[in-house]
């Protein structure tokens, strides 16, 4: 070999710290949702006011700075929902962003409510079944509240919960406009850096906060980071074997390979008996906002 | 000079004029609010020096309406007859293209008419039904819409126009089509939902830019190109119109996603000093015959 071409400069492609089929930039993405929120709710509904349950979470974070952008933070009411075994922590998180951007905010406890089915009819009820009754006691607040406050419910799902069927069906999927569902958790971290939420909440491990110590991570198996990583991959055509020949972990695979295989009903409405050919969303095909 | 065109008898002279682009977010599915908000556009375009008006895809109803399409829809004729009515503000003469979604006998398109209208009326120049219909992921247009038939060049006042819509554009063989048939200016209107936020822009305007600037600059063409705004069902569509000049050079350029009339002056004689320049539609056009039978061999191949 000639020394010129032993010498040739070779450049390969970077390999970022971050996936680059996760890669967005926040500052389009979060100018891109903010045009949304507005659109669809004022222009639209002709509402701009926002309705949103604070968990102390990194979702309903994101989502409460966004609207906070769209409607200005005096007509974005958040709203603390805790139950009795919920994490005094997850409460203090919840009053940073409260605080950080001078919003009107309430706290409702739904221990009465929740109770008042569950102490008194169903008192072995399994930690699942608590944490379902206490996700629909608290879409029956956020819609009340809504309508009292003439505001639309905002709903915080992310795309990873939402592909694992990790909601209660009918409770936090309810609210009619989310801004979020579409972003991966992986994702979601990055927008709420270049919002500018509290790095105490972004940091912290994701919680369903049904049960002390319960994480999402934990409860599936795999962290956000890895399951994202497969979870584009999935959406975007891979097959398990070529993730696996990829060099993902076959056990990672066939977790978020399962979690999206047997959730796929909890992304759509009740089925419904087909009997004609006018059958609604089958031959009757109207889009949302018609 | 094997496949060259003979010399276009009566061609115009070349001419400048000012084209509008107008950037809107339709009221879905209302058609009579959105003729007003297209007439209003038109009259404030016209009263600010345009000669050509242009609007984007389906900029009469919406684009996602599914089987609201046959509510939606009109007949070339009534949508003249209707902006005929609201148009007689009119104090010159101002050519409006502008997409809908159009009924007709045999079935329903994904149409664009170009219109010549005065205070007395509106007259149908041209109809361009969308030939590359989008049946995938988030599009199902061939399930309420059918396949035009036809993409080429036509004459109006300013010269020899084609117009492509969305899909049309995408396919590089749409834009060589129109430009072997005459065409020295393209109007390319579209809705595109935006998708792909990793880079500086989105990723499909991006890609809208790539590909109007290669038509325009390969062509040696004009390229008016007019993009729906607004959010419907969560999908928001880009806006970012463009007008590039024939040398595939932006020379005007509208914000995303907000509602926007975007003006450039259009002088027609950049596309013979363009062509001048890189006669690649002249060699294109000397090797017709011969890419015919390539293309039939590569068919028959399939």
């Amino acid at each position: 070999m000639t020394e010129d071409i032993a010498s040739l400069p070779i450049v390969r492609p970077e390999h970022p710290e971050e996936d680059p089929l996760l890669d967005l930039n926040p500052h389009l993405v979060a100018d891109w949702l903010v045009k949304f929120l507005q659109d669809e709710c004022v222009r639209k509904r002709g509402i701009s006011r926002a309705v949103i349950g604070l968990s102390g979470g990194v979702d309903s974070a994101v989502t409460t700075y966004l609207c906070a952008r769209a409607f200005a933070p005096e007509n974005t009411f958040v709203f603390r929902m805790p139950y009795t075994i919920s994490s005094p922590e997850s409460f203090a998180h919840a009053q940073l962003v409260i605080d950080e951007l001078g919003l009107p905010d309430r706290t409702i406890d739904i221990t009465a409510m929740a109770d008042g089915y569950l102490t008194q009819f169903e008192d072995d009820a399994s930690a699942t079944r608590i944490g379902n009754v206490c996700a629909r006691c608290r879409m029956i607040v956020l819609f009340d509240q809504s309508a009292k406050l003439r505001a639309l419910p905002i709903g915080t799902g992310n795309k990873t919960e939402r592909m694992f069927g990790y909601f209660t069906w009918h409770a936090d999927d309810a609210p009619p406009i989310n801004p979020l569902g579409d972003l991966y958790k992986t994702q979601v971290w990055r927008l709420a850096e270049h919002l500018g939420v509290p790095e105490v909440i972004i940091q912290k491990p994701p919680t369903a906060d049904l049960v002390k110590g319960q994480t999402d991570e934990g409860d599936f198996g795999i962290s956000y980071r890895r399951a994202d990583r497969i979870l584009c991959r999935l959406l975007a055509g891979w097959t398990p074997e070529q993730l696996i020949e990829f060099g993902f972990d076959k056990n990672d695979v066939e977790i978020v390979r399962r979690r999206v295989a047997t959730t796929h009903w909890k992304r759509h409405l009740p089925t419904v008996a087909m009997l004609s050919d006018s059958a609604i969303n089958e031959f009757y095909l109207r889009p949302v906002d018609y | 000079m094997g496949g060259a065109q003979p010399y276009r008898a009566g061609k115009l002279p070349a001419v400048r004029f000012t084209a509008a682009a107008v950037q809107i977010a339709p009221q879905k599915g209302d058609v009579a609010a959105n003729l007003g908000r297209i007439a209003d556009a038109a009259i404030r375009s016209s009263s600010e020096g345009a000669d050509l008006v242009v609007f984007p895809e389906t900029s009469t109803s919406g684009y996602f309406l599914q089987g609201g399409v046959a509510d939606a829809a009109l007949t070339t004729d009534s949508l003249a007859g209707e902006l005929s009515g609201r148009l007689r503000e009119l104090t010159r003469p101002l050519d409006v293209i502008l997409g809908f979604y159009e009924r007709a006998d045999e079935g329903f398109y994904n149409s664009a008419a170009h219109l010549a209208c005065t205070a007395s009326g509106c007259e149908v120049v041209h109809l361009h039904r969308k030939f590359f219909l989008p049946t995938y992921g988030v599009f199902d247009e061939e399930r309420f819409v059918t396949r035009g038939g036809h993409i080429g060049s036509y004459r109006c006042r300013f010269g020899d126009f084609a117009i492509l819509i969305c899909e049309d554009i995408w396919h590089s063989i749409s834009a060589t089509i129109a430009a072997l048939s005459g065409a020295e200016a393209l109007v390319a209107i579209s809705a595109s939902p935006a998708r792909g936020f990793a880079g500086d822009n989105i990723e499909n305007l991006e890609r809208y830019e790539r590909l109007l600037r290669s038509i325009s600059e390969e062509h040696g063409v004009w390229t008016i190109n007019s993009m729906l705004v607004g959010f419907e069902g969560g999908k928001g569509f880009t806006g970012g119109s463009m007008i590039v000049d024939p040398l595939g050079r932006v020379v005007a350029r509208g914000p995303t996603a907000q509602e926007h009339m975007l003006m450039a002056e259009v002088d027609m004689n950049e596309v013979a000093r363009a062509r001048a320049a890189s006669p690649l539609l002249s060699d294109l056009k000397c090797s017709t015959l011969e890419i015919i039978r390539l293309l039939k061999a590569a068919a028959r191949e399939e």
